[in-house]
């Protein structure tokens, strides 16, 4: 397995309660991993880390390590402002900002200092083409993001993620709110988008994992149950709450 | 039991319908006295002679307030001048950069600073900024500037209170999109907090230009009363608040009827500027 994301004995905690107790997971180069758990896993706790969103919550401690290409990047020398330029993120709630399609995908790469007309509208088209939504909204480029539709809304913010051109993107439930149809265009996307990007896949939904991951982890009360490569997590599971949590027993 | 239970309801209701009804009916009932005090006078000299009138000289049948509206609409802009990029750098500290224990202390104290008497304003006005302008800028001291600088201090909690609450009321989510996307923290303040709050931020400008406009005893403290428009920031001015509170006392006849024509103008002024500050809190929420 060819490593992009090496997590070692990675512990978390909030308000002194475990929320991550001691996670090590390698996580494969341009293919999708799946986290799955049940809600408290530590499945999004473990996203947010990685992407160093969870610098924002008040009273967390961190101990261990997360190297992306070898750089520890919990190390206080990282710039985190850099690193989310590199680990793209895309929520559950698809948030657009309150402006244009256009200017909502362009936001990124002007705050890199990218303000050359032709280069934005390059990296616009090209985003929206591979986030699948370029053909439904080609024409109406400076319509307000909020009059797209939630599936629309979501892949915009695929979009605008890709336009960041990052190495790694991580999806937070990314279908939670959908309907199956939007569901599949973004499946489609990201099956597409897997050649270029490491991606890892937050979700509730074990099918949706089965059906577009490569490998996939089960965390269950902040701990890593399981974890391989998805058609053995889904066929043949070595743990009984792996299995119990595939067949919809819990959770 | 269930019909007595009921009579109580009614009862209650209607009582607090009433007391709810009054505040309509004060403002109705002020509005009413001050114009039927004051109408008599336009109607005897004429609304141009006293809105565009230069000459203030009750007794000798001259009502022109213009100056006086001129002042007043000058302090109010130059108390915005100090108070509005002041007031919302303190908001945006407030909400996006202090620690919580420091929004504990600061809160409080802002409150505080609006709960002081404007007569003390107008007496820390008198013994420092009035010798401070005298000594650096020239001039008596009693000033255009004197009044802006206390004036922009006095409009500073309205300005903080309600641009952080706009502030705050911005979805958690908005600033997430904005970090994920690689911005740093002023990139996000600046690109998409503050224009996503613009409409409170701009109500909270209009309401503290209100009470700039509507102060009164720590503006005759420090604004030395002159019946001029002011050349400069160092000249000496008399708001239309002034005129009424000075004068008010030993007015009679046509002079009284004057002052009362003056409270007319600053009372559509001043509900004009609610209105649009109204209106703008109005679109926010929508």
């Amino acid at each position: 397995m060819d490593i992009k994301i090496k997590v070692k004995n990675l512990r978390v905690f909030f308000h002194k309660q475990e929320a991550l107790k001691g996670i090590t997971i390698n996580v494969a180069r341009n293919m999708i991993t799946g986290f799955m758990g049940p809600a408290g896993s530590g499945k999004s706790t473990l996203i947010s880390t990685i992407n160093r969103m969870i610098d924002f919550e008040d009273n967390i401690k961190i101990e261990g390590n997360i190297y992306i290409d070898d750089v520890d990047i919990l190390d206080g020398s990282i710039n985190p402002v850099s690193l989310r330029r590199q680990v793209g993120t895309v929520f559950a709630v698809p948030i657009p900002l309150q402006r244009s399609i256009f200017e909502n995908i362009a936001y990124g790469p002007r705050l890199k200092g990218i303000n050359d007309k032709a280069e934005l509208h390059r990296i616009v088209a090209d985003s929206l083409k591979k986030a699948f939504l370029w053909d439904e909204v080609k024409d109406r480029l400076d319509i307000s993001a909020n009059k797209l539709s939630g599936g629309q809304q979501q892949r915009l913010c695929l979009a605008r993620t890709l336009a960041l051109k990052p190495e790694i993107i991580l999806l937070d439930e990314p279908c939670s709110g959908l309907d199956p149809i939007s569901t599949a265009k973004i499946e489609e996307a990201l099956n597409e988008l897997k050649r270029e990007y490491t991606i890892i896949l937050v979700s509730n939904n074990t099918k949706q994992i089965a059906r577009i991951t490569d490998y996939s982890a089960f965390f269950y009360l902040g701990e890593l149950i399981e974890y391989g490569t998805t058609e053995k997590i889904f066929t043949n599971p070595t743990q009984k709450k792996t299995e119990d949590y595939i067949s919809g027993k819990f959770g | 039991m269930n019909e007595k239970a009921s009579l109580k309801e009614r009862v209650v209701k209607t009582v607090l319908t009433i007391f709810a009804l009054s505040s309509l009916l004060f403002l109705f009932l002020i509005f009413i006295f001050i114009l039927i005090e004051g109408s008599p006078l336009f109607l005897k000299v004429g609304l141009k002679n006293i809105i565009f009138g230069f000459k203030w000289a009750p007794t000798k049948g001259s009502f022109g307030i213009f100056p006086m509206i001129i002042s007043s609409f000058l302090v109010t802009f130059g108390a915005l001048i100090i108070g509005a990029p002041l007031g919302l750098s303190c908001a945006i500290y407030l909400s996006e950069y202090s620690g919580k224990r420091l929004k504990m202390i600061l809160k409080p104290a802002l409150e505080l600073l609006a709960g002081i008497p404007s007569v003390v304003y107008g007496f820390l006005g008198v013994i420092y900024i009035v010798p401070l302008v005298r000594n650096y800028l020239g001039g008596s001291g009693f000033s255009l500037i004197s009044t802006s600088i206390i004036l922009g201090i006095m409009i500073l909690p309205t300005i903080i209170s309600i641009s952080f609450d706009s502030i705050m009321s911005v979805p958690k989510t908005y600033r997430e999109g904005s970090y994920a996307m690689g911005a740093t923290k002023w990139q996000t303040i600046y690109k998409i907090v503050v224009p996503s709050a613009r409409s409170g931020i701009l109500a909270s400008f209009i309401l503290g230009m209100g009470r700039a406009i509507g102060e009164t005893m720590a503006v005759i403290m420090i604004a030395g009363n002159a019946l001029k428009i002011p050349m400069s920031l160092t000249d000496p001015l008399r708001t239309l608040t002034g005129n009424i509170a000075l004068e008010l006392a030993y007015a009679t006849g046509d002079h009284r009827l004057g002052l009362f024509s003056t409270g007319i103008v600053l009372l559509v002024i001043i509900m004009a500027l609610n209105y649009i500050a109204n209106f703008g809190i109005k679109r926010r929420s929508q």
